[in-house]
């Protein structure tokens, strides 16, 4: 071969490696995080909780990128994800791996040189979780993948919190059960109508192994857990009522919305409306959950 | 290797360099701030 029949790799664009990050994901992430800081007892410098925040949305962002190299095969079958850096041949597999370690570093000591060694410790479990446990361990395996897979996604409110006090407590633990426990009926609900992407793929998501009505009637049973653990910190007296009744009446349209999918049945040509309007409102209600929290705090 | 080729890498190279400089420009004011904080706070000796 000479050097005019090799292909040319161009270097990738930093709006590459910003891809690679999921920023989507992250700032969910951010958010979470920024709350479990705001409502932790007593203050935070804001430049200690700006960093803080910082290392969380960097952290976030090399477990995606980590992610996403080990990932690049499946991404490139599935119709969501072939336009992604890798798939897309726009970035090289080594460039993915060497941001993602490099940025996993970079965010947990710097946690740990600036915020304090508990939260680098939790914001270190967390990227190892999603990269090892997550991606590498479970998801081409079990169709429980999101449901373990879920505790990478629950760390942020921890961080937050462990960044403010140094410590946990109580109610940070409630919102990592919370975050945990809303995992699997939100994303079987995106599975639900993106079934066929994950089949090409050979992912084992639930819908693929054990079928429609599995995945609907398994939507309905973890929203029970969800709701009790969302309601929680209010009879517990770690909240106010404006936490109660918001998470009373949001848990409360999200149940009636999870039921409406566990009840139905697929039809010919269905085009999932209920699952889609679960899988939106999913990400409404964790968000407003968490200001809740902010707001009560603020109020009290 | 074609000259819009060499172009097109020295573009690329050359825009990444700025995001690199700034994303470091923005590390220096970070540390310079958290050692204030620390300072102030009594946390270094």
């Amino acid at each position: 071969m000479t050097a005019a029949d090799t292909p040319l790799t161009l270097p990738a664009e930093w709006r590459d490696f910003l891809a690679l990050t999921k920023p989507r994901v992250m700032s969910l992430v951010v958010f979470t995080g920024l709350c479990g800081m705001i409502a932790a007892p007593g203050s935070v410098d804001p430049v200690i909780g700006f960093t803080a925040i910082l290392c969380i949305a960097l952290g976030a962002g090399a477990a995606g990128a980590l992610n996403q190299w080990y990932e690049a095969d499946i991404d490139a079958v599935m119709k969501r994800t072939q336009k992604r850096p890798l798939p897309a041949g726009r970035m090289e597999k080594p460039a993915a791996l060497q941001f993602g370690v490099g940025l996993s570093a970079f965010s947990v000591i710097l946690m740990g040189l600036a915020v304090n060694l508990i939260a680098a410790a939790i914001l270190a479990v967390s990227i190892l979780f999603y990269v090892l446990v997550y991606t590498v361990w479970l998801k081409r395996r079990t169709p429980q993948n999101i449901v373990i897979g879920g505790a990478a996604g629950a760390f942020p409110p921890l961080i937050g919190w462990a960044a403010a006090t140094g410590e946990l407590a109580l109610l940070p633990i409630l919102l990592f059960v919370i975050v945990f426990l809303w995992t699997p009926p939100h994303f079987w609900a995106l599975a639900l109508f993106m079934r066929t992407d994950y089949a090409s793929a050979g992912v084992p998501m639930l819908p693929v192994v054990a079928g429609e009505r599995v995945t609907r009637h398994q939507i309905g049973l973890y929203t029970i857990p969800m709701a009790v653990a969302a309601v929680a910190p209010w009879p517990l007296g770690l909240t106010g009522a404006v936490y109660g009744a918001s998470a009373v009446v949001l848990t409360a349209v999200f149940g009636a919305l999870a039921a409406h999918v566990a009840f139905r049945t697929t039809l010919p040509d269905d085009l999932m409306t209920p699952e889609k309007r679960l899988f939106r409102f999913s990400l409404f209600y964790l968000a407003l959950i968490f200001a809740a929290v902010v707001a009560d705090r603020w109020m009290a | 290797m074609t000259p819009q080729e060499q172009n097109e890498i020295r573009t690329r190279q050359k825009s990444r360099a700025k995001v690199m400089a700034i994303l470091l420009g923005a590390f220096c004011v970070l540390m310079f701030a958290i050692t204030i904080v620390k300072i102030k706070a009594g946390m270094v000796p």
